[in-house]
């Protein structure tokens, strides 16, 4: 973080020095009014929080495991599939995580061991879970948003990002 | 890897945005939405935005959300603003729901900034120097005129072939479909031409109206009112799909049964008995072309069980026999009910042996359609028809027996009833009379493959991949038209005498000089040789009316893409260009037949046709009307609003064939087996049927979809649903790349293991850029030169292992099952 601050310093004494050459014989012009609200800084990309979602222990073959992500608002589904997928990730490859809120209409999905699909009882959406949440057929005009997964040493599976915007929101951090 | 957007914030609309209503353009349906815009540097804050709703917290289910495939950044007034299209809760077509294709308008919008559909046509182009080259209006409609004007003065105007839209929503509406009919039926007097979807200007649905029965005659609320929905050769869920979300299914909670005529067991069907159970739903999966013998069987298992309603029989229906003969252009007799039934009358045992359905399948159909309740009041049924029958085997008769069957049961023009296409597109139709096109109407697809027609106009049609007989049809127009580009590259550097010179002589040699006015270089427009660029709805105000005669203005909130133009703008530079051509080869009077296009905007084209024939409506009132509009016919405006209707036919008088007595008719549609030339020798002789079907994902829209890679990823190729047994047999596995072949030609697409398709029978979409389905149909039309689509068989075999475009493509079932 420190050296991060430096560079920023550095720059700045730069810009001054290069602003004060270029300005010399316009007097006191470019001087800001006092009361000159100053811009909110931000990030570019949002800052996502690495929750805990379980561990590799806790998983057996097929058995979703009710999860929330980014928030409590936010309900997913931490899933075992059981063969190497593409975003999988542990030991097999096979860990995945979805929102199950209908990226259609934020309808509550129910997940269906027999063909390892999400599927949304308000306008009949599916989204398959192993091909990366991808709409098997429905009215949502994206894929079903997929967590970002690491594992430790331990074994914690933890999420930290999301593929595409949660239903029901202008912003996956809230 | 499935395909993702890597969005996770979106811009906020500010209380200040600009709203504009729209309706989505694509389908029939006409979805109500919300178009925000607002400017680059601005936005709304989480409690502070246009929604006046707390976006800070996670909306439920059902609440608004800016969803990233409804949002952009576009040109306004020459200025980049944000851009949200969020679907209306207020509009009482879609109550808040989005479809998968009117929820990404704003994503389908072309955009300098965030490069969305970089396809689209900016300026016109002309074939120089052997390419397009980008060049003005003025010098592309000059050489438009030029050449139109020569041939049609030294031949005549039957050397013009015009294939044009005639339909609303993208690029048609009242605005342009107008200005497009004055210019080739007011104007000129145009006959060889035909519309978009079919190789003739004719209707689709002749039977219907000369029965005297139009064939938009309900309201959507009807299904919330009614007992019976049946459906016929229609995949609502997936082809209309909020009028199925948003309408029938409220109606089948409400408790009515679902009938389904369809050889494929459709997504419509499964969603059907998941919300009314499988009890209420009904499924005949009769062979493919039979229609007609159900129709009849059931028509004449109600009349002699008298579960008809013989009052409005004898009030509304003609009694004296035969009212209308068959002849040239009326491909059966049409008349009273017992005239009718002679000819329609079918057992329900010879239905069941034709039909490929059990008796007692087609007997509970006919009871739920039309059996009195117990308590003796009579049951509604609405039915409700689309391109399986539209598209299918003998057009004219089959929906005439479909329509016998609404007629005697009453359930037209009352609550809960009607007998209605579907539709695909929405509706906009207001032109000069076409009657000089004549009926049968020139088959100009065979016209121009025989070598007929010098000049060909072509306006946002592709028929490349939408016609029959595709693969002999564009085999022909590329030949002809090149015929016209080595003229014109033999005449590079010349004067533009020189140039309309050797263009003359080479269409006069068998060569066709092609304009084509499009949004996007289309399929077809590789053979034009002036390609002139068009705008879409909200590029420009548009008006539409929908499935259920609901008329909008869907705003313009942004510019056309560069220098395109709306199509009545494009049409009346046409027409101003031939005037002044007409006026240098001193034929004054012909010149003067060209006089009458001085508009400056599209409201101007509104006001010069649909206003004249509607004096009530105006911009200014549909304005205020917002997305819920008026039905038409409007028929006055008080207290600040349009007065609309409906239903038709309220009062049981049918006008739609223009009979004095106001009484419709029965057909007498007897059967007659594959009417079409040529297409019981094509099922004889081949494997496989190949039925020709529509998908949600991109109905109505593929041509802006090849360029959206949310799509791409689920469907790079057209998909051919097929029996996984027959898969095996052929070698097929899921995603191979795999050849249609007959007669007609040869097309391709991507297996997809299907569980319900049944042995033999494939399904190929409809319509796609990246194989034609057209390839493989037969030139065999009804006598009205409707093509039978449907009907097309050939052979299969695997022309390549998937490739690794579809390594991330799911293959499973597309039916929605409970958990």
């Amino acid at each position: 973080m420190s050296r991060c601050t430096k560079m920023v310093d550095l720059g700045r004494r730069h810009f001054l020095r290069g602003g004060a050459i270029a300005a010399a014989g316009v007097a006191t012009a470019a001087v800001l009014p006092a009361d000159q609200a100053r811009a909110a800084s931000g990030s570019a990309l949002l800052d996502y929080p690495a929750n805990k979602l379980g561990n590799l222990a806790d998983l057996k073959v097929n058995e979703p495991v009710d999860i929330a992500y980014p928030d409590a608002d936010s309900p997913g589904i931490l899933l075992k599939i059981g063969q190497p997928v593409e975003g999988g990730v542990g030991p097999d490859g096979d860990i995945v995580a979805y929102s199950v809120l209908c990226p259609h209409k934020g309808w509550l999905m129910s997940y269906r061991a027999e063909d390892k699909s999400l599927n949304c009882p308000g306008h009949f959406s599916r989204f398959d879970c192993e091909a990366g949440g991808q709409q098997i057929w429905g009215h949502a005009t994206q894929n079903v948003p997929q967590f970002t997964l690491s594992v430790d040493d331990k074994g914690d599976i933890y999420a930290e990002g999301a593929s595409d915007l949660i239903f029901g929101r202008p912003s996956n951090v809230l | 890897m499935a395909y993702k957007r890597q969005i996770d914030r979106l811009p906020i609309p500010p209380k200040d945005a600009k709203v504009h209503n729209v309706t989505c353009h694509y389908c029939i349906v006409g979805c109500g939405y919300k178009a925000y815009t607002w400017p680059r540097n601005k936005q709304g804050t989480l409690t502070d935005n246009a929604f006046g709703i707390n976006l800070g917290e996670q909306q439920a289910a059902d609440g608004t959300w800016i969803a990233p495939s409804m949002y952009n950044i576009v040109r306004q007034d020459g200025k980049d603003v944000h851009l949200a299209v969020v679907p209306d809760h207020d509009c009482v077509v879609n109550s808040g729901l989005g479809s998968v294709r009117g929820a990404r308008m704003a994503e389908a919008r072309p955009s300098y900034v965030t490069g969305t559909q970089q396809q689209r046509l900016s300026d016109p182009l002309m074939w120089r120097n052997g390419v397009w080259q980008p060049t003005s209006w003025d010098d592309a409609l000059d050489l438009v005129a030029r050449v139109t004007a020569r041939v049609v003065t030294q031949g005549s105007e039957d050397d013009l072939v015009v294939s044009m839209f005639d339909h609303g929503g993208s690029a048609g509406g009242y605005e342009n479909t107008w200005a497009t009919g004055k210019l080739y039926f007011e104007s000129m007097k145009v006959k060889n031409c035909r519309i978009h979807n079919r190789p003739a200007y004719n209707s689709e649905v002749h039977s219907t109206r000369d029965m005297g029965v139009d064939e938009l005659n309900y309201a959507y609320k009807d299904y919330e009112l009614t007992d019976t929905i049946f459906m016929i050769g229609a995949n609502s869920l997936e082809t209309q799909t909020n009028l199925f979300l948003n309408h029938m299914v409220p109606g089948l909670r409400n408790g009515a049964r679902f009938v389904s005529v369809d050889p494929r067991r459709t997504v419509t069907i499964n969603a059907a008995e998941e919300v009314a159970g499988k009890e209420n739903v009904l499924h005949l999966a009769i062979n493919e072309g039979t229609d007609m013998v159900l129709f009849n069987a059931l028509f004449t298992h109600i009349v002699d069980n008298g579960w008809v309603d013989k009052d409005f029989i004898a009030n509304s229906t003609f009694q004296g026999g035969e009212a209308a003969p068959l002849d040239d252009g009326h491909p059966a007799g049409l008349g009273s009910l017992d005239y009718a039934l002679d000819a329609c009358r079918t057992s329900l045992a010879d239905a069941a042996e034709t039909c490929g359905v059990s008796e007692a399948d087609i007997a509970k159909a006919a009871e739920w359609i039309a059996k009195p309740k117990e308590d003796g009041s009579r049951r509604k049924c609405v039915t409700a028809y689309e391109k399986g029958i539209i598209w299918g085997n003998d057009n004219y008769r089959t929906i005439g027996a479909l329509v016998n069957i609404a007629l005697a049961t009453g359930n037209i023009g009352r609550e809960g009833g009607g007998v209605c296409r579907l539709g695909g597109h929405q509706e906009g139709y207001y032109r000069p009379s076409d009657a000089h096109v004549g009926r049968p109407a020139e088959y100009v697809d065979q016209l121009l493959i025989r070598g007929g027609g010098k000049i060909h106009h072509i306006w946002a049609c592709d028929h490349h991949k939408t016609t029959l007989n595709a693969s002999q049809f564009k085999r022909v127009h590329k030949r002809r038209a090149d015929m016209v580009k080595e003229a014109m590259d033999a005449a590079a550097g010349g004067s533009r005498d020189q140039l309309v010179d050797a263009i003359v002589g080479a269409v006069n040699g068998g060569g066709l000089f092609v304009v084509d006015v499009d949004i996007i270089h289309s399929q077809i427009g590789h053979n034009a040789h002036v390609i002139l660029p068009a705008c879409e709805a909200n590029e420009m105000n548009l008006t539409s009316m929908n499935g259920e005669r609901r008329l909008r203005l869907s705003e313009k909130y942004m510019d056309p893409y560069g220098n395109s133009m709306p199509d009545c703008l494009i049409a009346a530079g046409i027409a101003q260009n031939m005037e002044r051509v007409l006026r240098e080869m001193c034929n004054e009077a012909y010149a003067d037949q060209f006089k009458g296009y001085d508009w400056q905007t599209e409201e101007d084209a509104f006001m010069d046709g649909y206003n004249k024939g509607n004096p009530e409506v105006t911009y200014e009132r549909l304005r205020a009307m917002g997305n819920n509009g008026v039905q038409e016919p409007v028929s006055g405006y008080a207290d600040g609003k349009l007065i609309g209707t409906e239903r038709l036919y309220t009062d049981g008088q049918f006008t739609r064939h223009g009979r004095e007595d106001k009484k419709a008719l029965f057909c007498a549609a007897e059967w007659r087996g594959w009417q079409a030339a040529g297409k019981a020798r094509e099922k004889e002789n081949h494997k496989y049927w190949i039925n020709n079907v529509r998908a949600n994902i991109f109905w109505q829209n593929q041509f802006l979809d090849q360029d959206i890679d949310f799509i791409q990823d689920r469907f790079p190729y057209p998909f051919i649903e097929m029996n996984s047994e027959d898969m095996a047999e052929e070698g097929i596995g899921a995603g191979d790349l795999i050849e249609i072949s007959n007669g007609n030609g040869a097309t391709q697409g991507m297996a997809y293991p299907t569980d319900t398709a049944k042995r033999g029978h494939v399904a190929m979409v409809f319509g796609s850029p990246a194989g034609s389905q057209g390839n493989v149909v037969s030139p065999g039309v009804n006598e009205l030169v409707l093509p039978d689509y449907k009907h097309t068989w050939g052979n299969i075999r695997k022309i390549a292992n998937a490739t690794p475009r579809v390594k991330a493509v799911s293959f499973k079932s597309k039916e929605y099952k409970s958990a």
